[in-house]
């Protein structure tokens, strides 16, 4: 057993020094028959380090990874290249095998990345301030939600159609604890759902997505005037932050707070998890903010150093009465995304932004090419939804057979909406060779032949 | 202290702020410009600088290596702190996480191309549920809190079936609980009572008989609760309120004392989120990300979150909606998360799992608990024990033995840094004065746990000497000494922002001065 470092004489040294028989006889606080119930028949015994690679490796063989192939899948988690860099640095056991930074004079290390990565955040978003990281872009969505009611006193939260399903879930879920006054409006493929005739002065915060699920720009600065007018708040989610390198962040368009996943910048999509929420807001406004902040102090030599802050706020210190029973973040995911960002510098982001833009231009015109196929935005970034003329489950059915993961299907999403079934959302980016999109258009034009 | 002209003290390198290092134009990564062509951006481009900073790949490295070695880790050190289990990460973990059958799936993809992603997390499953006894288990809470609210989220949706959701308004939470207990509570529309702790540091039997009855929803335990002993009572304490109707929440946070010896459903448990990065030694990356699958009795199985894990003959299946719950008989309370959970980590802690295996994990528990015992058995003449041995696996201290020493609990974990020890859980849990609660875990070494008897042993008697200035001023010898959370606290300063003089934007200085609009 590698991992224990005891020898059978240290336990007996042990044992002798506490004068007891043996490990057992310090359970005698377990009621006998507590102990005596406890069989484990089903499981196995110990295995080396090649006996567990092989039972694991053996399940890995049984998927396709997503880059064995062409695969054009977004929705909420990107396939970026990530440098060599990122993994090396967030492998190093002080940062990896580290604590939460209660003790902050031997954890300026996490503390001071933290509160770049906060920094970065912020301006990439375009907003003040920004937290050390929530799990998830779901969950920061629905902690957004949350904080809403929290600073407006009101209860309705309005999800706009544009806004990923599994976020609008998620918040719907979050939300029931003490109110059940979210509102969530039918898909919004074409863009035209009238959210501004819908905020009122009941209206706690409108939450909106850009670029939608369905890949759409949206320009947020009309809707942020008619909620600042009712006195509720704009909340922004953005799935895909690397759109900020190119496009007006909603901290620029009037959004009172902004949450996004950034998955597709930290590391590989992992089967949906781990991911790391980001979560921004308006200085006036961080005292509300759910999650960990990390705040700039002195030691007592005048020194310039990181302590977690305004903790205040948090269970550990107020327990029922906190903002959020989050105790966690998801601080070495956080941490990946910032070493990535100050690699990509101002250049590197703007760039990669570019690049990712060109590609999807380049396929949309490809694909509104083929007979009966429409692409719905007509602004996007790097993702877009199509309009088969054909149900679009199937046709992901039959590409993958032929090796390609031609996107997400509506049905997929939105298994409730049958009109949607036409949907294909698509995304692309640099790891997307030439050769890949050709694959596509092909398979595409032959399967709808 | 020598002072040096760099600011650096030998292996102690100081390291400005990523912002600080910016060489305009450079970037540590070379991407090719695209070639010039049309946007469809619909005249929402950005416009005006980010501000990002650039720096080359070189520099990146050395900033974070820099930074990297200002933090104490497990890998460096012991981290004894009480609740946190704070144990090796085997590094065979990260390597299986890694793998590109796993690493590199999208959570969208085909289902019949992630077989064996799903078989993961069916055999990941299978382990949590033989290992606790229930029949069932909700994979998809992101971390421990969530964990706690999937649990309650289900009571209440099962509450909710028997028509008793309006009448069971009240949740019962253990004084010494963790403070996301009764802030999950809370989070789910119930109300919050305390029931004390008796003269032996466990749940008091007779206030918890008085409070049942027919408006508690359930009770929040931690077993072996946060004192470090064991809830003798609990299964007994779990019959009467089954009796009554309510339903039995086991924090799993101290599971590492029971793994492979007791199991949550003898001890009457209806629901137990489990820490995958404290039990199963996936590494806690300076605050996450962790993951708290939720275990759960037969009569709560049907209300667990979006997506159910479902075997049909064709293989396995995520059930994603509503409907297709219902179908199955399911009565899901919601979803927690955009996709299925932690993935990455139930990887990791699926390896720990078979390379501990069912022998291991007993040995790991008893370990865990033979060292606690060991360190209490080392320090009960010199520190105050709190409560008589034995403990399960971390021990309990209070701050008598400081008594007039004019130094507090937290003086004391700062000398401990000096000495190279991560200090302990201090001032947790709130039922006894200056709390000092000590976990070891499984994964330290005989050597290194007389080392830390020996550390704590000195200083408590250089405290009791009367040391107080030497305490006061502690750390001395770590990269930074106290830091002042008071003004951290009273001028947030959350984020970097340009120098006045050196020409900042307007967006930036207005974060600085600007009054931050009243709305709403």
């Amino acid at each position: 057993m590698r991992y224990l470092p005891h020898g059978p004489a240290d336990r007996a040294h042990m044992l002798e020094t506490l004068g007891e028989p043996s490990i057992e006889a310090l359970y005698r606080d377990v009621p006998a028959a507590v102990l005596q119930a406890a069989a484990f028949p089903d499981l196995p015994d110990h295995q080396g380090e090649r006996a567990v690679e092989a039972h694991l490796a053996a399940l890995a063989a049984r998927n396709r990874p997503a880059g064995a192939g062409p695969c054009f899948l977004g929705a909420g988690a990107m396939r970026h290249h990530i440098p060599a860099v990122v993994d090396a640095l967030v492998q190093r056991g002080e940062f990896m095998t580290a604590y939460t930074p209660y003790q902050p004079e031997i954890s300026q290390g996490t503390l001071q990345a933290l509160f770049e990565f906060q920094t970065q955040v912020a301006l990439i978003t375009g907003m003040e301030v920004a937290n050390a990281s929530m799990y998830d872009g779901a969950s920061a969505c629905a902690e957004a939600g949350l904080m809403a009611q929290r600073v407006t006193r009101r209860a309705r939260v309005l999800v706009s159609g544009g806004v990923h399903p599994r976020y609008a879930a998620t918040t719907v879920t979050l939300a029931d604890g003490a109110h059940e006054a979210v509102e969530v409006l039918a898909p919004d493929p074409l863009g035209i759902e009238d959210l501004i005739g819908r905020v009122n002065h009941e209206t706690a915060c409108v939450i909106v997505q850009t670029p939608d699920v369905f890949g759409r720009l949206r320009d947020l600065t009309a809707l942020a005037a008619a909620c600042h007018d009712e006195g509720a708040l704009l909340v922004a989610v953005v799935t895909e932050p690397l759109a900020l390198g190119l496009v007006r962040p909603p901290g620029a368009m009037g959004a009172d707070i902004v949450v996004a996943e950034g998955q597709g910048l930290a590391g590989p999509p992992s089967f949906g998890g781990p991911g790391v929420g980001l979560f921004a807001t308006r200085a006036a406004l961080m005292r509300q903010m759910p999650g960990r902040l990390v705040g700039q102090t002195v030691d007592e030599d005048g020194r310039r150093g990181f302590v977690l802050t305004l903790s205040t706020r948090e269970q550990h210190i107020r327990r029922e009465k906190a903002t959020s029973n989050i105790c966690t973040n998801a601080g070495l995911v956080a941490l990946a995304l910032s070493i990535h960002l100050a690699l990509l510098g101002e250049e590197g982001f703007t760039r990669l932004a570019r690049t990712n833009h060109a590609l999807a231009v380049d396929l949309a015109t490809r694909l509104a090419r083929l007979p009966g196929v429409r692409v719905l935005p007509q602004a996007f970034f790097n993702e877009f939804a199509l309009l088969l003329p054909v149900p679009a489950g199937p046709v992901v059915e039959t590409l993958a057979d032929r090796g390609v993961l031609a996107g997400v299907p509506g049905e997929r999403l939105w298994p409730d909406y049958p009109e949607l079934a036409e949907v294909l959302l698509v995304a692309v980016t640099e790891t997307t060779p030439p050769a890949d999109i050709e694959a596509l258009v092909d398979g595409l034009k032959e399967a709808l032949s | 202290m020598t002072a040096t002209v760099s600011g650096h003290r030998g292996l102690d390198l100081e390291e400005p702020l990523l912002f600080e290092l910016d060489t305009p134009g450079v970037s540590g990564i070379d991407e090719p410009e695209p070639e010039p062509g049309p946007t469809r951006l619909g005249g929402l481009e950005r416009e005006g600088p980010i501000g990002l900073p650039g720096l080359s790949e070189p520099a990146v490295v050395r900033h974070y290596t820099r930074l990297s070695r200002r933090n104490y880790s497990i890998d460096a050190g012991m981290y004894p702190l009480g609740s946190c289990t704070m144990k090796y990460n085997p590094r065979l973990n990260e390597r299986m996480a890694r793998l590109p059958g796993f690493a590199d799936l999208h959570p969208l993809q085909p289902e019949k191309t992630v077989q064996g992603a799903l078989a993961v997390m069916a055999e990941l499953g299978r382990w949590l549920c033989a290992l606790t006894g229930l029949p069932a288990v909700a994979l998809s809470p992101a971390a421990g809190a969530q964990g706690e609210l999937c649990g309650l989220r289900a009571i209440r949706a099962a509450l909710r079936e028997r028509g008793e959701l309006d009448t069971r308004r009240v949740v019962l939470v253990a004084e010494s609980a963790h403070g996301t207990n009764p802030a999950t509570a809370a989070a789910c529309g119930f109300k919050v009572e305390a029931v004390p702790a008796d003269a032996r540091g466990r749940m008091d039997r007779a206030a918890f008989r008085a409070r049942v009855g027919a408006d508690v929803a359930a009770v929040m335990l931690t077993n072996p609760n946060t004192c470090g002993l064991f809830e003798s009572d609990a299964p007994e304490l779990a019959r009467a309120l089954h009796d009554a109707g309510g339903f039995v929440y086991m924090d799993g946070a101290n599971l590492n004392a029971l793994v492979g010896r007791v199991r949550a459903v003898d001890l009457g448990a209806d629901a137990m989120h489990i820490n995958l990065h404290k039990t199963f030694s996936t590494p806690h990356g300076g605050g996450g990300p962790g993951a708290g699958p939720t275990v759960l009795s037969a009569a709560l199985a049907p209300f667990a979150p979006l997506p159910v894990l479902w075997q049909e003959e064709a293989g396995w299946r995520l059930i994603e909606t509503m409907d297709g719950a219902r179908a199955r008989g399911l009565s899901p309370f919601g979803r927690l998360s955009g996709f299925h959970g932690q993935f990455g980590v139930f990887v990791r802690a699926l390896a720990y799992l078979l390379a501990m295996g069912r022998d291991g994990l007993r040995q790991a528990s008893g370990d865990a608990v033979l060292n606690a015992n060991y360190i209490l058995a080392g320090l009960s003449d010199v520190l105050s024990a709190s409560y008589p041995g034995p403990c399960m696996h971390e021990a309990l201290f209070d701050d008598r033995f400081l008594k007039d020493t004019g130094i507090t609990t937290l003086d004391f974990a700062k000398a401990m840094i000096d000495e190279g020890f991560h200090p302990m859980t201090m001032y947790f849990p709130l039922v006894v004065h200056g709390a000092l609660l000590i976990e070891p875990t499984e994964t330290e070494s005989r050597a290194t746990l007389d080392q830390f008897i020996a550390v704590m042993r000195d200083l408590a008697l250089r405290a009791r000497a009367g040391d107080q200035a030497a305490f006061k001023a502690a750390p001395r010898l770590a990269p930074r000494r106290r830091l002042d959370e008071t003004q951290a606290a009273r001028h947030p300063v959350l984020r970097w922002a340009p120098p006045p003089s050196s020409g900042a934007s307007s967006d930036e200085s207005s974060f600085r001065t600007a009054p931050l609009s009243s709305n709403p």
